[in-house]
């Protein structure tokens, strides 16, 4: 069974409250996060790939009172597979990085992805020293996910198995110093 | 002969204090072992160990998204692996503060790390970072205040490249 995606992110992002962060990784997680309703505390990524986990943890480290969520695809994560290890000695407990899975590159023609072949992300995320490494394939499963998400108590890894499908793009700003203006306006640091 | 004044990590180190630097991301580096070392001892900087260099890029955006200072040290090597992702620093206006080791510039022995030490300066600057070559450890703490008044006054990417006759050759045989 495999997760509907844009469901899956309303999910996650329902009753976030102002101290929960997202960065959404670039391509389908970010329309994703923007159809789930645009927030001021998403940063959407249009570039930038392989560095969503590596921003999640700059920013988990600077704000360790909130609560931070990477949540991206499984190519951005297999591009920047080495942050896994940096954050698996980092650990800190505000962050979580949530790996929709699809098996596929969707914004570039569906391409198969390492992930479909056997690469187990999960199985990297805890070989790397992350304490809650999680599978999540059924309603009960992403249910459980955000309610960790609520009250994160390590730093946690969770692969979301999603279908590979292209719900119509919901497109968020793009425009990149208004993004991290508005972002750093939001939760109050120097404007 | 041993008169070389082999103390400028320190000012480096003093100046990322005076700065507010909070977090350090850093490729573990020969050119770099003192500097690392003092913001590893140091309690309220946070010293992130890489992968690879890029992933400071990013480290560096976040942190500023959540109203710290990051600093970002590395090899000259280390400047090919960033490139593509100092996008996210152009694009958004991030403070990106570096402090880059030459090698294969001078005395190199190893031919493999004059490709990349050979284009570093040129690389940075198509990238719209602004560029302080030090050669003396004189010129280190003045290059270092101006790249930190750069970034994170002007929010833009800042390289203080430290050039090999600085460092010292690397010793091979011991």
């Amino acid at each position: 069974m495999r997760l509907e995606r844009r469901a899956a992110m309303a999910v996650l992002l329902a009753d976030r409250g102002d101290d929960l962060l997202v960065i959404p990784g670039l391509g389908s997680t970010a329309w994703d996060a923007a159809a789930a309703g645009d927030n001021d505390r998403n940063f959407y990524l249009w570039g930038a790939m392989g560095g969503a986990a590596m921003i999640g943890l700059g920013l988990a480290l600077a704000q360790p009172k909130r609560r931070v969520a990477v949540i991206t695809g499984d190519g951005e994560m297999l591009m920047g597979l080495g942050s896994l290890a940096t954050i698996g000695i980092q650990r800190p407990r505000n962050l979580a990085v949530i790996v929709f899975d699809n098996g596929v590159y969707g914004e570039t023609g569906m391409q198969p992805s390492h992930t479909q072949s056997g690469v187990d992300l999960i199985g990297v995320a805890g070989a790397c020293g992350i304490g809650t490494c999680l599978d999540v394939r059924d309603e009960e499963a992403l249910a459980d996910l955000a309610r960790r998400l609520k009250d994160l108590g390590e730093t946690l890894f969770a692969r979301v198995l999603i279908a590979a499908e292209e719900p119509p793009r919901v497109l968020p700003l793009r425009d990149g110093v208004a993004l991290k203006e508005r972002f750093r306006t939001a939760i109050g640091v120097k404007p | 002969m041993n008169t070389r004044d082999n103390s400028w990590p320190d000012r480096l180190f003093e100046m990322l204090k005076r700065g507010g630097v909070r977090q350090v991301g850093y490729v573990p580096d020969a050119g770099h072992t003192r500097l690392i070392d003092r913001c590893c001892a140091d309690d309220e900087i946070r010293d992130v160990a890489l992968t690879t260099e890029e992933e400071g890029v990013a480290l560096a955006a976040g942190a500023w998204l959540g109203g710290e200072r990051a600093a970002l040290l590395m090899q000259s090597s280390g400047v090919g692996n960033c490139v593509n992702m100092f996008s996210l620093a152009r694009t958004c206006r991030f403070p990106l503060l570096m402090f880059i080791t030459m090698r294969g510039e001078w005395e190199e022995f190893n031919p493999w790390q004059v490709p990349m030490g050979s284009i570093v300066d040129p690389v940075l600057k198509l990238c719209e970072a602004e560029v302080y070559r030090v050669h003396t450890p004189e010129e280190v703490a003045g290059a270092a205040e101006r790249a930190v008044q750069q970034a994170f006054g002007g929010e833009r990417i800042a390289a203080v490249i430290l050039s090999q006759q600085l460092i010292g050759k690397k010793v091979w045989t011991k």
